[in-house]
């Protein structure tokens, strides 16, 4: 039987009216610069406008809404998602809502997003995905939280939240950085044991050896990489899995991108060029000090990047750079349905996160893309994995 | 010259790399956050009045990272049993920045073995509105020319060939550096509270230029630890061993011999 794949609605929720010639002043979009560059009254229609873009998605037949947190850029304007999941929340009916996701390591009470999710997931019947992540390195200048303790503050802070959603409370926990006499939670949440949980990541062999341990086996997401990056991290991801004892079957592996979809492949590259270009060129800008502050990556993995002087985000960020690459998918609903075909075959993801607003795209772009990937992709992907199960079937 | 003795002890469970060289009373150089791995010429010069030690801290250069080290409390904990291994007594203890910082708080827990303090562009208190640079957030580039006043020395430290090993280093005592002092940022409150509790003849010394941590904490330092003086060196960066070495070492020869 062909497994169906998963067609997820990513929204980033980005300052579209960002000035970019701010980001070559201060040479990034994120901790530094001044927040005068953005206006609540603009802030108060993109919120809404974003919101109603979502919403759409159970419309269009998306399974899933996702979004997630970032701090102090424009980058990303959701720094505490679970208000946006929140309003998602009462507005949807059937379609999941996945938060990818909180990041652990900056909290100092965990709990609060052990709550926060377990709410989500009790207003919504069990319509709730978790996300853990660590954030990525400019939120530690942001947060002032220490970069050096990251990886262990993430794992206490997630051994804290999935014994607060599973064991019977109250009971004590005694960590290094966290330690509670009463963690009971009210309201436990909605989906037994706990809701499903996915790690979005950049790709690392620590996160993937953490995330495949059997008492684990949770969903691994590849976030806005090179399709050979994909490629490697998901044959890893399998790869470790069997080591450890077990199977990983595609829903395990998901794919997050940005795409552009319009009628001919020469439409989609004129509307998207210059709002993918400013997606990755200037609303992910930032110097590689602050990409990666010290601990953010292991030791050795820093070193290794010292040596190659790998030069972060340096290199050729052009639409034809990124589409080569696979960082971004763009063309007429044919060339990109054959695209994700083409590496789910290769590949075996079992979801795919598609990112349809980045950076400046206007409402009117973004949901024409939304309309045309989900008719002419996401529909006709779901049409042929149903055909030859019917065939099979008679 | 006298002979430098290159080795290890094992302390606290931590495999500890040393240098020491000298003979006179001893003399603990602990470094900054850049590291202490190779002699250098202002060791040297103070080797001629000093028997001068120089440990990598714990989770520095090619000394171990233990299990147990999480802050500067701990460092300080750790050469109170350093000295005690190694017999010390009346020892003056070097420290410049972070260094500075790990002087501060083995002084408060314990001097007995302690007959002076230098403390240099030291970290480890903060002076409210003035902010100490970010590290983390300069660059290479950036990071030498603001530790030194000078740039043409700076240039000339940009110029040198970095070897594998170097490279290596440099990125483990940075991510040490920031354990220990990422937040809060180069300081400790609980430090601010008991520094007046040292006792011991105390000299501050301080680059005019530091643009690292302003020389205004020199005053801070002074108010600080009773009966503590102040030397500023003119037109002199944040490391005043390494830019200003015949001042450095005569201003602790004089204080300290």
């Amino acid at each position: 039987m062909t497994a169906q794949t998963e067609f997820y609605l990513f929204h980033l929720m980005p300052y579209a009216d960002l000035d970019v010639t701010q980001t070559d002043k201060v040479g990034s979009s994120w901790v530094t610069l001044p927040n005068s560059n953005y206006d609540p009254k603009k802030g108060h229609l993109l919120y809404n406008r974003y919101l109603d873009e979502l919403e759409m998605g159970e419309a269009l037949g998306f399974d899933g809404l996702c979004v997630n947190e970032h701090h102090s850029n424009a980058y990303g304007l959701m720094p505490q998602p679970g208000i946006l999941a929140g309003a998602l929340s009462r507005r949807t009916k059937n379609v999941k809502i996945a938060l990818l996701g909180r990041a652990l390591p900056l909290v100092n009470n965990p709990i609060t997003i052990a709550e926060e999710m377990a709410l989500l997931d009790n207003i919504t019947g069990g319509r709730f995905i978790a996300g853990f992540v660590r954030g990525i390195g400019a939120e530690y200048f942001s947060w002032n939280a220490n970069p050096a303790m990251s990886h262990e503050r993430f794992h206490e802070a997630h051994d804290l939240i999935v014994q607060a959603w599973t064991r019977e409370g109250p009971f004590a926990f005694e960590g290094k950085h966290f330690n509670f006499n009463y963690v009971n939670l009210w309201p436990r949440p909605y989906q037994t044991p706990h809701p499903p949980i996915w790690i979005p990541s950049q790709g690392s062999t620590e996160t993937i050896e953490w995330a495949t341990h059997p008492d684990r086996r949770y969903t691994y997401l590849q976030t806005f990489s090179p399709v050979d990056a994909l490629a490697k991290y998901m044959k890893q991801y399998r790869d470790t899995a069997e080591r450890q004892g077990w199977q990983a079957t595609p829903d395990k592996l998901g794919w997050a991108v940005p795409c552009y979809v319009a009628e001919t492949d020469e439409i989609a590259m004129r509307e998207a060029r210059p709002h993918a270009e400013a997606f990755y060129q200037k609303f992910l800008r930032m110097p590689p000090e602050m990409l990666l502050p010290p601990g953010y990556l292991s030791l050795k993995s820093m070193q290794g990047i010292m040596k190659a002087k790998a030069q972060m985000q340096t290199g050729d960020r052009s639409l034809e750079a990124v589409m080569e690459s696979g960082m971004f998918l763009c063309g007429s609903a044919k060339t990109v349905r054959q695209q994700i075909l083409d590496y789910q075959k290769k590949i075996g993801f079992g979801k795919i996160l598609t990112m349809l607003q980045f950076a400046t795209l206007p409402h009117d772009l973004a949901v024409k893309n939304m309309q045309i990937y989900a008719r002419d992709v996401m529909g006709e992907i779901r049409k042929m994995e149903s055909a030859p199960n019917m065939v099979a079937a008679k | 010259m006298s002979e430098v003795r290159d080795f290890y002890e094992t302390i606290e469970g931590c495999r500890t790399h040393i240098l020491r060289g000298g003979q006179g009373a001893p003399l603990l150089f602990l470094h900054g956050a850049n590291g202490a791995g190779r002699w250098m010429p202002f060791m040297a010069e103070l080797a001629k009045e000093f028997d001068v030690i120089v440990p990598e801290h714990p989770g520095y250069g090619k000394s171990d990272t233990p299990a147990w080290l999480d802050n500067v409390g701990d460092l300080a904990n750790f050469y109170l049993s350093f000295m005690k291994h190694l017999g010390l007594k009346d020892v003056t203890i070097v420290g410049t920045s972070m260094g500075g910082w790990i002087a501060s708080e083995i002084a408060v827990r314990d001097s007995a073995r302690i007959s002076k303090l230098v403390l240099v562009a030291s970290a480890g208190l903060r002076v409210k509105g003035t902010p100490p640079g970010d590290l983390f957030l300069w660059n290479a580039e950036q990071l030498t020319r603001n530790l030194f006043h000078s740039q043409e020395l700076a240039e000339k430290m940009l110029a040198m060939p970095l070897s594998d090993e170097d490279r290596d280093i440099g990125a483990k005592n940075r991510l040490m550096t920031a354990r220990l002092a990422w937040s809060p940022r180069l300081f400790n409150p609980e430090l601010e509270k008991w520094i007046h509790r040292i006792e011991l003849p105390t000299l501050v010394l301080w680059g005019r230029n530091d643009a690292l941590i302003p020389v205004v904490y020199a005053e801070r330092f002074r108010e600080a630890i009773p009966g503590a003086s102040v030397k500023i060196i003119e037109n002199c960066g944040h490391l005043p061993h390494a830019e200003k070495s015949a001042e450095f070492v005569a201003a602790i020869s004089d204080f300290a011999k």
